[in-house]
């Protein structure tokens, strides 16, 4: 047996696993497993928007205008700044310093925060404008057909909510993930800090083809 | 310097490259924005949107997922990830593709 780990990182080998190597192929393996049925479940929505579009393209092109492109811009800019912070963190991690791992998890999960921020107050412009597809609500849309601008809203709240909710959820796994790091309770394992990591950036991933789709088809 | 460092050099992407594909996802994200002044016609603005899309996609992927470092496996599974998408794409066109009086005149 050919064990070149701390006694540390060892201590962190789960009995099921041969050695930290295979464990931490595991790990990542079965994110990537989990990140593949996102990509299914993302994509199916994202790609029926695109079919509908296609096919009711000059009312969608009216909901296009009615959104923001420089509030989404900087939201954009805003998730694309976190996923470096995480990347940093996640170095800093490898490195073993876990205390400036812990502070770049808790920059990354503000950054979120501000994206969340900014996403309240892109949904309140809706409300003002009474641009809110639900039953009961007043919906005001002058173009020509209403209905059809209601289904883009729909889609339009139902893409970004959703992406939203993963942003919340990665939030919170990341406080608890930084929690643990500022604690030193990993050790020099620093894969809980990578597998957050593949989480956060994968919901970048998602953001980077939602904004172009939503915001930037103005032509 | 622990030994685990040592053991896995080649997990190891520099703090140089992270920051160079930081600068590039932000220059692409300015292209992309900037793009919407240049008259592209509306297909081919959504392609040059799409394909600056995935160059980030594939930059995040590569870089920050550490798919450059990954195991063949990872690798594959990441491409069946997409490659499922794709069946769920082909199978979804093929229908309304093949519809008669499609697209609708709305």
């Amino acid at each position: 047996m050919n064990h070149s780990h701390t006694a540390e990182s060892d201590a962190r080998l789960f009995h099921q696993f041969a050695d930290m190597e295979q464990q931490h192929e595991s790990w990542s393996l079965g994110m990537w497993v989990f990140l593949a049925s996102e990509v299914l479940f993302f994509g199916a929505l994202i790609f029926s928007f695109l079919l509908y579009r296609s096919v009711y393209w000059p009312t969608f092109l009216e909901g296009t205008h009615e959104l923001d492109l420089v509030i989404g811009g900087i939201n954009t800019a805003i998730l694309l700044t976190s996923s470096f912070t995480m990347v940093l963190a996640v170095y800093t991690a490898q490195n073993g310093n876990h205390r400036m791992a812990a502070f770049w998890l808790i920059v990354t999960s503000l950054l979120g925060l501000a994206f969340i921020g900014v996403k309240i107050h892109e949904y309140g412009l809706k409300w003002e404008h009474h641009l809110i597809p639900i039953q009961g609500l007043e919906f005001e849309w002058h173009g020509e057909h209403p209905q059809q601008a209601r289904m883009f809203f729909s889609f339009y709240f139902t893409l970004t909510g959703l992406h939203a909710l993963h942003v919340l959820v990665g939030i919170l796994a990341i406080w608890v993930v930084a929690y643990r790091v500022a604690k030193n309770h990993f050790g020099n394992d620093y894969m809980p800090v990578e597998i957050m990591g593949l989480y956060w950036h994968f919901v970048d991933l998602v953001w980077i083809f939602l904004y172009p789709i939503l915001y930037l088809f103005r032509a | 310097m622990n030994q685990q460092q040592t053991h896995h050099p080649e997990h190891h992407i520099g703090l140089g490259t992270y920051v160079a594909v930081f600068v590039a996802l932000m220059v692409l994200l300015v292209v992309t924005v900037a793009m919407i002044h240049v008259d592209l016609g509306r297909t081919g603005g959504f392609i040059v949107a799409m394909l600056i899309a995935s160059v980030k996609a594939l930059l995040v992927m590569i870089y920050f997922m550490h798919l450059r470092t990954a195991r063949a496996l990872t690798r594959l599974f990441v491409v069946f990830g997409f490659f499922w998408f794709a069946i769920l794409v082909v199978i979804t066109l093929s229908d309304y593709l093949t519809r008669a009086g499609w697209p609708p005149r709305v």
